[in-house]
């Protein structure tokens, strides 16, 4: 338990995407797994997870199901120990770092439908990703407002703000929850299955949206997904569970027949369009 | 058959009002509206509503066994009610998924209320008074630590308001961003134990979700501003306390009922007008013009 940093962020220049910037080649990874396992009651998750994402990339975690992929993004975040090995986020362990590190990683969790979506606007849910880690009651500054709506704008929400969570649509609820954890401006942002149960439309602009917050902003973007074939566009790698196990390999790496097959326990073809664009699929 | 006068009209209601056991009660009063204002909003964020109606009943042996050892009645219900906050709290996850757990010891509670009563030679009244609440029995004492609660609770509120609302709202997401989520819960467990102790003298136990969730489900009905919100309910439970004091005054009835239904009828109202608003196309009453006018940058 961290103490949170009393005084709010208004010493931070304003402007979008002037901050971030695209990590400088050799630039240190963003997150570093040496020898890493995770015990949960008393069972063996996964082990054996050694590897580097860098920094500046857009990652998936994949695995079947129950593989210990949600897991692996609460190790990152610190919400569950590791039984052994050595866990770097941003150069610290996870969920130790500065106070102010906190807001260097963005999370959006898989369900992100609360019982208090009735009780609260988009706009003041996504003010909670910005000062809702801060103490004592203070006014909201003007600076505080422009970041929540810069936020908004970037993921397309500033046309709902003012709805309460539980009148939007899923795609809606999504954008929100993402403009969440980005107005803090973090260097690193995971996602929890974030194209589960949406259209293929919202798939495809919330895929577009990740790409342009790596790109743009230079964010480090981590995603749990059961399926790889919207998020190939972006990506760059993949950790993989297999066997018990944890691993990563560039995109080429991954989008590997008799990979897929083995992760997903059902033959997998990897098909090849003559326009150069990949996709999977089960056989 | 016999006919029953549902009402009396009384002349001297004026003198009730004005009277020294009246203005305890419209003191009393004020301070725990105000206080189940400030709580009642995270209750309902939170999802503890049916924690709080437990709490209450929790209390109720600590009320009727302060009798029995002699100890002042709001001290025992207090000491019961904050206790088994604690232990709720600790118990860590939504209340909503402990229903069968807490309704269970509400139940074992209730029970034992009853059979510390029996025990007592004396005590019926306190019984009564505890179940449904006794505003015009306000003593001076009372007043003193309900206004000393009524301000380390403000106090204790906005010192953690954001934290607390951001764990209420997405407890994963505050969590992940160094949020202390278990020690909040505790915190706020505690505070709503307090806020029932002192609600219980207003309403008692079997009335006291009137007073605290239903004004906040109302002002969240209103308006989905968390800080908007809190200040429509703690004018709804004003409205209820000192209406209810100046009606039962005028007509002889108990106070808790008058309380009670005032709030009950004015969430039925915006009820049904939210829905009829809902269904007719439009926000919820009175949110898009409110939220635009502070904030125009959105629209």
């Amino acid at each position: 338990m961290s103490t949170p940093d009393p005084t709010p962020t208004t010493s931070t220049p304003t402007g979008a995407s002037a901050e971030t910037g695209a990590a400088p080649v050799g630039a240190p990874p963003a997150l570093v797994f040496d020898d890493v396992s995770v015990v949960r009651g008393g069972h063996l998750v996964w082990s054996e997870g050694t590897f580097e994402i860098p920094a500046g990339s857009v990652t998936a975690i994949i695995g079947s199901n129950g593989s210990g992929k949600t897991t692996m993004l609460k190790v990152i975040l610190g919400l569950v120990p590791t039984a052994s090995g050595r866990v770097r986020v941003l150069g610290h362990a996870p969920g130790d770092g500065p106070s102010s590190g906190r807001d260097d990683i963005g999370y959006v969790p898989q369900d992100y439908t609360s019982t208090a979506g009735d009780a609260i606007r988009a706009f003041d849910a996504v003010l909670l990703g910005l000062t809702g880690n801060r103490w004592a009651f203070s006014r909201i500054t003007r600076e505080q407002r422009d970041r929540v709506d810069q936020a908004l704008a970037a993921v397309d929400a500033t046309g709902f703000a003012n709805r309460r969570v539980s009148q939007l649509s899923g795609g809606q609820r999504q954008r929100v929850a993402i403009a969440q954890a980005i107005v803090s401006r973090p260097r690193l942002v995971v996602l929890d299955e974030p194209l589960a149960a949406l259209d293929l439309r919202n798939q495809r602009e919330i895929v577009d949206l990740l790409g342009r917050l790596n790109r743009d902003l230079g964010v480090t973007i981590l995603v749990v997904a059961h399926d790889l074939n919207p998020l190939l566009s972006v990506l760059d790698g993949a950790v993989y569970l297999l066997d018990g196990h944890a691993h990563h390999a560039p995109l080429s790496g991954v989008v590997d027949e008799n990979l897929l097959s083995h992760l997903y326990g059902t033959r997998i073809e990897v098909v090849r369009t003559p326009q150069g664009e990949l996709f999977m699929r089960s056989v | 058959m016999r006919t029953v006068d549902l009402v009396t009209y009384q002349d001297n209601w004026w003198e009730i009002l004005t009277s020294e056991f009246m203005r305890n009660a419209l003191l009393g009063g004020t301070i725990v509206a105000l206080a189940a204002g400030l709580i009642g909003y995270f209750v309902i964020v939170r999802n503890t509503a049916f924690a709080a109606h437990a709490l209450a009943h929790i209390g109720l042996p600590g009320a009727t066994g302060a009798v029995l050892v002699g100890i002042p009645v709001s001290l025992g219900l207090g000491i019961f009610a904050v206790g088994g906050a604690l232990v709720i709290g600790a118990l860590g996850k939504k209340a909503a998924d402990r229903e069968v757990a807490t309704g269970t010891v509400l139940a074992m509670a209730t029970g034992l209320g009853l059979y510390f009563n029996s025990l007592a030679t004396k005590s019926s009244s306190t019984m009564t008074n505890v179940l449904f609440g006794n505003l015009l029995a306000i003593t001076n004492e009372q007043l003193v630590v309900f206004a000393i609660m009524l301000v380390a609770l403000a106090l204790a509120v906005a010192l953690i308001y954001r934290p607390l609302l951001f764990a209420s709202v997405d407890s994963e997401v505050a969590e992940a961003r160094g949020v202390p989520v278990r020690t909040l819960s505790v915190v706020f467990m505690a505070l709503l134990g307090i806020v029932v102790t002192m609600a219980v003298q207003v309403v008692g136990t079997l009335l006291l979700f009137a007073l605290v969730v239903t004004p906040a489900a109302t002002g969240i009905q209103l308006t989905p501003r968390p800080r908007r919100a809190m200040a429509v309910s703690a004018v709804i439970s004003l409205v209820s306390v000192w209406a209810g004091l100046a009606f039962s005054a005028m007509l002889n009835l108990p106070p808790s009922f008058v309380i009670v239904t005032i709030a009950c009828v004015v969430w039925f109202v915006v009820w049904v007008a939210a829905r009829a608003s809902h269904r007719a196309g439009g926000a919820i009453v009175g949110a898009p013009s409110r939220a635009t006018d502070e904030h125009p940058a959105h629209v």
